[in-house]
């Protein structure tokens, strides 16, 4: 990617604020989208979209298993229904996705706030550390982590095109943007915001400006190491990766997300297949969460700016 | 409803059992019980409201639909098909073989003629809330028709779609409950009870009809009656398990998944009064 469009901007907006702005934008004269919310419009940003369209957003009630089943009945007859929650609590109707969504390869789109530690004070029931991993094992599913409000905004854009299921994770915290707006976001593309050496640290969603920033810091201490923004979890960009691996000694993955089925596995699946490298999985080392500040938590359990740059920097040492 | 009307609805649930319990003994496994007690709500339904005469007119958008969200009663379907001439009689007894798109519950990826999967039950049940909310929108003046079974009323997510039914004023929405009181295990009752049903059904705001499920007179009552409200209109109709076949009736064991034996199976169709070609053609196959 050309550093033409990297930028950190100072607008400071959470990603399910983004998503509810950028839905409301891009559904301009657009009567085949709906919104589906299960009592959550404001953790979920979509109150922007019931406030513009009120006759495109129903309100299902705190009953998440006839959401998703009526979200595959509605885009059984041409809508585009934008089902939203917490994360946590698509998986309460997995089942229901399984075999209505996912099996029918139904144009639903399941937007959730509220992934990993990133929840913060609510504690271990709401902070979803296991979506990607619940969701990858989907067929049809394709799973995007945008990582701050212009890639949010492209990539609603995008699954609003793409025909079929589609799972996608905002966020809690405010973050500073990354890319610029000419940016181009695809499905299915990672981009590479730093070219370093010898350690390719790859991340996904709300951890790729705390990686972004500890890159900087690492840099200042003359330390270089590749980054990788892995916006799409599924599909992955395989080619992106095996690249990497002949360029690199290590990759490091770096997600808010249990270590077992998300990015990190994703990543380990590609290596698996016949391209070898030494791979460390950053994440919930697979266990449950706690209240706290995000920050505060995030540093506790080792997923956090100075976590990763002690990681790289024994990497680089060894 | 004039009796040679009503005559010839019997003689299409006859064929339609008929031809269910021969599938479902070809396949060695299958669930009669609950094939049988719906037999008549679906026949009703399909003749007198999709009015579907090939199987290209499942492709129009602006219809009734037919959504049978107790899945494991699908042969049901199949035969009604087959009885009506819509599909060949023989095809279907490949139910539940490898590759043959009779699948053993509804699947729209291999049967294009169901209007949707379904099988894990509660959520088809949904997925025709989601059809009724789409057709408003639409503006579309048909109906969904939903069937249920009594046992699928322990899932909590019947209770939460016919609450936000109410709510969304769907009086598109007909639920048709085949209320045959036995599920897998035992009778209902005996599992965990779903009464005082029209008491719960009243207080979630349904127009709430009681008939006699295997009565076409009732049928046409129950689905013809009108309502100056905007509520889900919900059909309790009582049924037999089993009916047609008199050691299945109101014997939990014949919810299923069932192997018949070859004399269960020319016992029933003896008792159908099937033709003698069909009694000939199990025995081919044994």
């Amino acid at each position: 990617m050309s550093t033409k469009s990297i930028e950190i901007s100072k607008t400071i907006i959470s990603l399910r604020e983004a998503f509810g702005i950028s839905l409301t934008k891009i559904s301009v004269k657009n009567k085949k989208i709906l919104v589906l919310d299960a009592d959550l419009k404001g953790g979920t940003g979509t109150h922007h979209f019931e406030k513009k369209y009120p006759n495109q957003f129903i309100q299902c009630g705190i009953a998440e298993q006839n959401m998703f089943s009526m979200a595959s009945g509605i885009a059984s007859l041409g809508f585009i229904p934008f089902a939203t929650t917490f994360a946590v609590f698509t998986l309460r109707a997995f089942e229901q996705i399984r075999l209505q969504i996912s099996y029918e390869n139904a144009n639903v789109k399941i937007v959730s706030s509220h992934g990993g530690l990133d929840v913060g004070p609510d504690g271990k029931s709401a902070q979803c550390l296991e979506d990607f991993a619940c969701f990858r094992s989907l067929p049809n599913f394709t799973i995007i982590s945008p990582c701050d409000a212009n890639e949010m905004f492209q990539a609603t854009k995008e699954i609003i095109k793409l025909k079929g299921p589609v799972y996608m994770r905002t966020g809690r915290s405010p973050i500073t943007n990354i890319y610029k707006k000419n940016y181009k976001f695809k499905i299915g593309k990672g981009y590479i915001l730093n070219k370093g050496k010898k350690i390719c640290v790859i991340s996904t969603g709300i951890q790729t400006s705390i990686a972004f920033n500890a890159i900087k810091i690492l840099k200042n201490k003359g330390f270089n190491p590749t980054l990788i923004s892995m916006p799409t979890i599924k599909p992955l960009d395989k080619n992106l990766i095996i690249k990497q691996i002949k360029n690199h000694k290590y990759l490091v993955s770096f997600e808010d997300h249990n270590i077992i089925g998300g990015l990190g596995s994703a990543i380990s699946e590609v290596i698996s297949d016949g391209n070898f490298i030494k791979l460390i999985r950053m994440g919930m080392m697979d266990i449950p969460g706690q209240s706290g500040e995000a920050s505060e938590l995030k540093k506790k359990f080792q997923i956090d700016e100075n976590a990763l740059i002690k990681k790289v920097i024994k990497l680089f040492n060894l | 409803m004039k009796s040679n009307k009503i005559k010839k609805f019997q003689q299409i649930s006859n064929l339609s059992r008929i031809y269910t319990l021969i599938s479902i003994y070809f396949a060695g496994s299958g669930h009669p019980g609950g094939s049988l007690s719906v037999v008549d709500i679906i026949n009703f339904i399909f003749i007198k409201y999709l009015k579907i005469k090939n199987l290209k007119d499942f492709k129009i958008i602006n219809r009734n639909r037919f959504i049978l969200s107790k899945g494991h009663a699908v042969p049901a379907f199949y035969s009604l098909l087959a009885a009506k001439k819509i599909l060949k009689f023989k095809d279907i007894f490949s139910l539940r073989n490898i590759n043959s798109i009779f699948q053993g519950h509804p699947d729209t990826m291999y049967t294009p003629f169901v209007e949707a999967s379904t099988g894990s039950l509660g959520q088809g049940f949904s997925y025709a809330v989601g059809q009724a909310i789409a057709y408003k929108k639409l503006k579309i003046n048909k109906n969904i028709f939903v069937v249920i079974g009594d046992g699928e009323m322990q899932e909590g997510q019947i209770w939460e779609g016919l609450m936000l039914s109410k709510n969304l004023k769907l009086d598109n929405l007909v639920i048709i409950l085949d209320y045959n009181k036995i599920q897998s295990d035992d009778f209902v009752k005996n599992i965990s009870s779903i009464e005082p049903l029209q008491d719960k059904i009243k207080s979630f705001g349904c127009n709430l009809i009681n008939i006699n499920g295997h009565s076409f007179e009732e049928l046409d009552y129950a689905f013809n009656k009108k309502y100056k409200n905007k509520n889900p209109k919900f059909i309790i109709a009582n049924t037999i398990k089993g009916k047609g076949v008199s050691f299945m009736e109101n014997v939990p064991s014949w919810h299923g998944s069932v192997k018949m034996s070859l004399d269960q199976i020319i016992n029933s169709l003896v008792e159908l009064k099937a033709e003698k070609k069909l009694i000939k053609l199990c025995e081919k196959k044994l």
